[in-house]
């Protein structure tokens, strides 16, 4: 799950990292409010939403008054980014900087450990420095029982600062951002830009936290920062009903058992010439009724041209998944034609279950697959 | 012949008594492995099914019973634990099947590993077969037949659907490894291929990765190292966008590494005969035999 900047900012403030002020505001009069309570000065506004290249996109912006916050908070504010509206905005005080430096901790899947790295080229996307000059980036692989211990945070503080007293600010905040980052239980944590004030201080400008999905169930404080406006409504659908959507530009809607799976059919739907509408995975028990919610949220999608399950029963057994199909259509209208293929744990019984209302299904993946993408062509029935 | 299970494994199951564990501890009892013990703490004394004995705690279980191996069926919160009280009751598998495993609790999970003589398998996997000799895990039986070929995958019903091609066209497997689908897992390709390649039975080895990661890069590197036997592999997630978690948490294409061409290059580049899709796997192995 990912946090908005104004979320990670606050949480590395409680870390003890020093972060300027700021709040968040949803519309332009609140805005210049957060503005006028932030004294005279420039201040920045920037458009909190989960996509890279905000900047470039025009999301973040300088203003020199509390009336010209509130022209450019109206600007930004339903501005699309990436795909995604804008429905809030951080208003900050625009630091003035000396210099930029990347500090952040990712979960590193090589060393199966969590890594620190440092960059004095900071300001600038982290995998364009490592691409470009990976001479720039310093790391220290954490034994995750221990923690990122002193000497290391010291170590790469010396790698961006020369300053003593520079080095160990920014050492002290590496370790806070170390905790703070498996406080949150996170995937990822960065401070991008980490900058010198002409007052020498390092202070944190800008902040994101990635969240392992896996922690969300013993954080309930974290969870209760998820933005369900920031989601597509489908995929938030999707994940209260413990099922995995991810929608695709395709004509194809794919119902599948296993992720691996689900991944393997998009790729035989292409394979044959179509193309998948979404991922979709049913996960591994076989309530009908996560069926149910998989076929309205697919039908949704108007571009949905035929549906295919593929659906090989072990734990997920077939004849549970028929009857959430007959379940689904009895509830609502599926507007296109469905085409079945099963598997494994109580086939017979799908099968039966199926044909009392006219169904068909068969075993073979390739050979649904290729019946799906025809009838989504429109050249045959199901 | 077969790797890391066979006949004389003697398991214990941690979570005997809950939802998961024991219905797969029926399975696994009907498919014929030699479950010695069950663990589920404050029911010791009791039997599972009244055969199995259940202890409070897994060195308990092993101190009375020998058990050489265990396999893991408690929520996800509870996993990292299970695995550190297995790994100091000194069975030397140890196969952890829950789903939704923190990734911090792995990292250090595997670093307390590092000091213990203990392979483990998974988290989030379906566990391993050799067919006719044992199952510790979730994977059907009966898709599963006897035979020369050995099979590791990320993927459950993946797996299930490639093994499945195989033995129904009369092709059956030495022992069949699901290694898991999360970011960090404690058996990578590499460990099973050195085992397969070590396994005088194992004639030929399928390979079936996903996008996410350098696992399968490092593996087919492996294979052109070290690997004297033919191996065929298959990638899936040809048609994930980037930035987007696939169902499993490790697989995700982050900027331009971990895609499904990178994995295929690299499995060509090493002599891996790449499947286009699932149900080549007979004709290409049936090739190689």
């Amino acid at each position: 799950m990912n946090l908005h900047e104004y979320q990670a900012r606050e949480l590395l403030r409680r870390a003890g990292i020093p972060v300027p002020p700021g709040e968040v505001a949803t519309t332009p009069a609140a805005a210049k409010a957060v503005a006028e309570r932030l004294g005279t000065g420039k201040v920045v506004i920037k458009a909190q939403v989960h996509a890279g290249g905000r900047g470039k996109a025009g999301g973040v912006k300088l203003a020199d008054t509390p009336e010209q916050v509130a022209d450019i908070a109206a600007k930004i504010l339903g501005m699309k980014i990436k795909g995604l509206t804008v429905e809030k905005v951080l208003v900050a005080p625009a630091a003035q900087i000396v210099s930029e430096a990347y500090v952040g901790v990712i979960v590193d899947r090589e060393s199966q450990s969590p890594v620190m790295m440092v960059s004095p080229a900071g300001g600038i996307d982290i995998e364009e420095v490592a691409a470009k000059t990976p001479e720039k980036i310093f790391r220290a692989r954490v034994d995750a029982r221990y923690g990122l211990l002193p000497h290391q945070a010291m170590a790469l503080a010396f790698h961006l600062y020369t300053d003593l007293a520079l080095v160990r600010q920014a050492s002290d905040i590496l370790q806070k951002l170390y905790r703070a980052f498996v406080d949150a239980g996170g995937s990822l944590a960065e401070i991008n830009p980490l900058v010198v004030t002409p007052e020498n201080e390092v202070v944190a400008l800008d902040a994101k936290l990635v969240v392992d999905d896996n922690e969300l169930e013993r954080r309930p404080d974290i969870e209760a920062l998820r933005d369900v406006s920031a989601e597509n409504p489908f995929e938030a659908q999707a994940r209260e009903a413990n099922l995995t959507y991810i929608k695709l530009d395709g004509n194809v809607g794919c119902v599948v058992n296993g992720a691996g799976l689900a991944m393997a059919t998009m790729d035989l739907v292409k394979y044959y010439g179509g193309e998948p509408a979404n991922f979709l995975d049913i996960g591994g028990s076989s309530n009908p009724e996560k069926v149910v919610t998989a076929l309205r949220i697919i039908t949704a999608d108007p571009n949905v041209k035929a549906i295919l399950f593929n659906i090989f029963g072990g734990i997920t057994r077939c004849d549970d998944v028929a009857n959430g199909i007959v379940a689904a259509t009895q509830q609502f209208t599926v507007r296109v034609p469905i085409v079945i293929r099963l598997t494994g744990t109580n086939e017979e019984a799908a099968v039966r279950i199926l044909e009392g209302i006219g169904m068909k299904a068969g075993t073979d993946m390739d050979e649904a697959v290729m019946r799906a993408v025809a009838v989504a062509k429109g050249g045959a029935a199901a | 012949m077969s790797i890391f299970v066979d006949k004389g494994t003697k398991l214990v199951v941690q979570g005997i008594t809950g939802r998961d564990g024991s219905f797969h501890t029926k399975q696994m009892l009907a498919y014929g492995t030699t479950v010695v013990a069950g663990v589920t703490p404050g029911k010791g004394g009791q039997r599972f099914e009244s055969t199995v004995p259940i202890f409070n705690t897994v060195a308990e279980a092993v101190e009375a019973t020998g058990a050489d191996a265990s396999v893991i069926y408690v929520p996800a919160k509870f996993a990292a634990d299970a695995v550190f009280e297995a790994a100091d009751s000194g069975v030397r598998l140890v196969v952890c099947i829950s789903e939704g495993v923190p990734v911090l609790d792995m990292t250090r999970v595997m670093r307390y590993l590092q000091e213990k003589n203990v392979r483990l398998v998974g988290p989030n996997c379906p566990g391993l077969i050799s067919p006719g000799q044992a199952k510790v895990g979730i994977i059907p039986g009966r898709i599963c037949a006897a035979g020369p070929v050995g099979v590791v995958s990320r993927s459950g019903t993946l797996t299930y659907e490639v093994v499945y091609q195989l033995t129904r066209a009369g092709i059956g497997q030495t022992t069949c490894v699901g290694i898991g689908g999360d970011p960090i897992i404690g058996t990578n390709f590499i460990d099973c291929l050195a085992a397969f390649q070590a396994d005088p039975a194992t004639k030929a080895i399928v390979m079936i990765g996903e996008i996410g990661g350098t696992d399968e890069q490092n593996a087919a590197a492996y294979v052109k190292e070290k690997v004297r036997k033919p191996v065929v592999g298959f990638i899936a997630g040809q048609t994930a966008p980037p930035g987007r978690r696939m169902g499993h948490a490790g697989a995700i294409i982050s900027g331009s590494s971990g895609t499904a061409a990178e994995k295929i290059a690299a499995f060509e580049d090493a002599g891996v005969t790449v499947m286009k899709r699932p149900a080549d796997v007979v004709p290409l192995v049936k090739e190689r035999l």
